[in-house]
């Protein structure tokens, strides 16, 4: 299986132990991975602006990285969403249309596609409190949704309860978003501070030691806040405690 | 147009059981401490200025620097998201219903010359008097006539949203008419000059104190008592004698039952009722959008819309009016204005499916953070970000981005409208009509150029000893570095995962050993 690493460019830029992690866990499943070297961005910060035609050079650059790809895998829920649900700046070729539909957020390669049962190497002795994105819940679907009426399911923590001494603890509003929302985080700045303070709070209320997620965009936001408000709460992306990080 | 109430019905303090309005706790925020300085003044809304743009940030910025009405604000409708979730919970059918509601929406609104004429046909037949208006200016001036051909005086009106787009309030008051709300909340608003900032909970943004220093000021009531009881007291006591020397009554209309000719409105303090059938005229308000086929239908409607809006399960009155008392008049007031534009638009006509429940501003994060006021636009919250350009796209062309496109609005709303994918197309749209900011659509076009070349893109990346290590060029949107106002800013590793894959793997991707 031929798998394409896609690492979004905040993940390169600012944690790059995210990528590593992803490519690492991904090997250790026997997948062949392989990171084209060329990747930039799926796009996503000016179609989010309403900027189409400014995204379509950059979404054409996408494919051409990932077309040959039998799967194509990124530690970020909201990149990936972009990609499976919103690629419409590029024609909608058979290329196009491969890669939106092979393009997998990790958890759920993990657990829809590899059907991971164990992760023997994997112990994550802590407190840990579970952020699902919001693309990664309402677009991706990750895990079940607060305001439907439906069966409870979470993949990430399926994921996670396979994790030896990981202790999963609950905040008040799961599913509230977080405020980041990409170029809203710049463009809207004081609502977008305040919603990540509140979120934090409502992490560190909850008695976690770590915050987890499957994207690191809403964490690295999160972390901002959390760092500024003074709260001691630690932020490690889902790949990392997968991937066996002790802390 | 919604449910005319201002509290849930099951909240404890304040008077019931003699037909007084229900209470103050959901507009006053009761259970927030008064700190011992004296109040925190209210927040304003947004600032309008002309046909400008509305600057939502401005005046969200200005609500949360308000903590003590942030805190209530957020907490109350929270608290709403919450009981609808249970109510939810209750109901075995519920997304069955949600399919069925928006079924028969997107229904009615294909075959709406069909129903509208069917209605117009029976509501004639049951002795109403039926009037079209294709505009806000149409619908006032026709009420108006209305009015002063019965030479009415004082109008006694229930909270409609429609006439609050039509200003026609505003419009009935320069005509010499007195009108006065029956709506608790949305009496407190007309007191203090300010629009409803909640399409179900119009003073929601007040503490009891904001409550206390309006009814001072314009009722002359003791500016330090904040007593529920006393506040309600109060502004009955001035407002009942209003309503009972009243010539002429006005209420909006959550369904027009094309099957029966019946407009249904949905209360929870008798207000309608009271405004319906204190006096021999009854005028009522009507969007085109609210017509549904049948009683059977209605029936979906009634079950989610308290349900969605207040997590109860029903309101206190479903008034149906199907016609004059005898000795009375009924007229009703069919209006456009925009709704038949809104209809043409491919990816935003579904928007007219919507039953204002007011559940998306409920569950919506940055409208609980800014309030109802700061989108300085007839609607707020998510549903006002997708209808409020319909009316004006340049002025409201900004509130489509006061949103993180999180779904949840989406996911609540009983009628299924794709809210957070409407306002993302919006945003598209308003971009290609050079609606958004040049200096946003020109950092755009550099990201866009900048991104679809691995070379430059590289180059803009934080290097070690570049004067930019903390922040690549392209996410700091031209040095517009607003990010550490709220928040710190993320440390910057050694290298890239780019540079750390190229000196542990090489270009082949094969581990060096
Ligand atoms: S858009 Fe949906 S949730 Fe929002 S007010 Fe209308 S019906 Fe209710």
């Amino acid at each position: 299986m031929r798998v394409g690493l896609f690492v979004p460019c905040y993940v390169d830029a600012f944690h790059p132990e995210v990528g590593q992690a992803t490519l690492e866990l991904l090997e250790r499943f026997g997948c062949d991975v392989d990171y084209p070297f060329d990747q930039t961005c799926c796009g996503q910060p000016m179609t989010n602006t309403g900027c189409h035609k400014e995204s379509k050079a950059t979404e054409e650059l996408f494919v051409r990285n990932f077309k040959d790809f039998d799967y194509i895998v990124g530690p970020s829920g909201s990149c990936v969403n972009h990609v499976r649900n919103n690629f419409d700046a590029v024609e909608q070729t058979d290329e196009v249309k491969h890669v939106r539909e092979h393009t997998y957020e990790l958890v759920e390669f993990l657990h829809d596609v590899l059907k991971v049962d164990a992760f023997p190497w994997a112990e994550f002795p802590h407190k840990v409190t579970l952020h699902n994105n919001c693309n990664a819940l309402r677009g991706l679907n990750i895990a079940s949704m607060t305001e439907l009426r439906e069966k409870k399911f979470s993949k990430p923590r399926d994921l996670l309860s396979k994790v030896k001494g990981l202790e999963l603890v609950d905040i008040t509003r799961p599913d509230e978003c977080c405020g980041f929302g990409g170029t809203f985080s710049v463009f809207e700045e004081a609502t977008s501070a305040r919603m990540g303070q509140d979120k934090a709070r409502d992490q560190a209320k909850s008695g976690a030691e770590y915050v987890t997620s499957s994207d690191s965009s809403c964490m690295m936001h999160q972390e901002g806040c959390a760092r500024r408000l003074g709260l001691p709460t630690k932020y490690i992306h889902i790949a990392q405690i997968l991937n066996g990080a002790r802390a | 147009m919604s449910i005319e109430n201002q509290a849930a019905p099951t909240t404890p303090a304040g008077r019931t059981g003699d037909g007084a309005p229900a209470n103050l706790t959901h507009g006053a925020g009761a259970s927030v401490t008064m700190p011992p300085r004296g109040p925190e003044p209210q927040p304003r809304g947004a600032i309008i200025r002309g046909n400008h743009p509305i600057d939502q940030q401005e005046a969200a910025r200005r609500f949360m620097a308000a903590p003590q009405h942030l805190a209530m604000h957020d907490q109350r409708l929270w608290d709403l998201r919450q009981k609808r979730d249970k109510q939810k919970d209750t109901i075995e059918e519920w997304e069955d219903l949600r399919q069925l509601a928006s079924d028969i929406k997107t229904h009615t609104l294909t075959h709406l010359d069909t129903y509208l004429e069917q209605f117009e046909r029976n509501a004639k037949a049951n002795g109403v008097i039926v009037h079209w208006a294709k505009d806000a200016d149409e619908h006032n001036r026709i009420a108006v006539d209305i009015l002063k051909s019965k030479n009415a005086k004082r109008l006694i009106k229930s909270k409609s949203m429609l006439t609050e787009e039509c200003g026609f309030r505003e419009y009935a008051g320069d005509q010499g008419i007195d009108v006065v709300e029956t709506d608790l909340g949305e009496r407190i608003q007309q007191l203090d000059d300010e629009a409803p900032s909640h399409v179900v909970v119009p003073a929601v943004h007040k503490l009891r104190t904001d409550v206390a220093e309006v009814f001072a000021r314009t009722l002359g009531s003791d500016p330090n008592d904040s007593d529920v009881s006393y506040l309600t007291e109060q502004q009955r006591e001035h407002t009942r004698p209003l309503i009972l020397t009243a010539d002429a009554g006005m209420t909006g209309c959550n369904f027009a039952v094309a099957e029966t000719g019946s407009v249904v409105v949905c209360t929870n303090e008798g207000n309608a009722d009271l405004s319906a059938n204190t006096t021999g005229l009854h005028i009522v308000s009507m969007g085109i959008e609210k017509i549904i086929p049948n009683l059977n239908s209605l029936a979906v409607f009634v079950r989610m819309l308290s349900r969605s809006a207040l997590g109860s399960p029903i309101t206190q009155y479903t008034s149906h009016f199907r016609g004059p008392r005898r000795g009375a008049e009924m007229h009703i007031i069919i209006v456009d204005n925009g709704r038949t534009d809104r209809l043409g638009l491919e990816k935003f006509w579904t928007s007219l499916k919507c039953i204002r429940c007011g559940a998306c501003m409920n569950t919506c994060p940055v409208f609980r953070r800014s309030g109802g006021l700061s989108y300085g636009a007839t609607y707020a919250g998510p549903i006002g970000l997708i209808i409020d350009p319909t009316f004006n796209r340049h002025k409201y062309s900004t509130l489509p981005f006061s949103s993180t496109m999180n779904g949840s609005c989406t996911n609540v709303c009983p009628v299924k409208i794709n809210i957070h994918e409407q306002i993302a197309d919006w945003r598209q749209v308003l971009a290609e009509n050079h609606e958004i900011p040049a200096f946003k659509k020109s950092m755009m076009k550099a990201a866009g150029a900048l991104l679809a070349s691995p070379r430059l893109y590289r180059a803009s990346l934080p290097m070690a000893d570049s004067a930019l290590r903390h922040i690549p060029r392209f996410m700091l949107y031209n040095r517009m570095n607003t990010w550490t106002r709220g928040r710190e800013m993320p440390s910057v590793p050694k290298e890239t995962f780019h540079q750390w894959f190229k000196r542990t793997r090489g270009k082949d991707g094969k581990k060096k050993s």
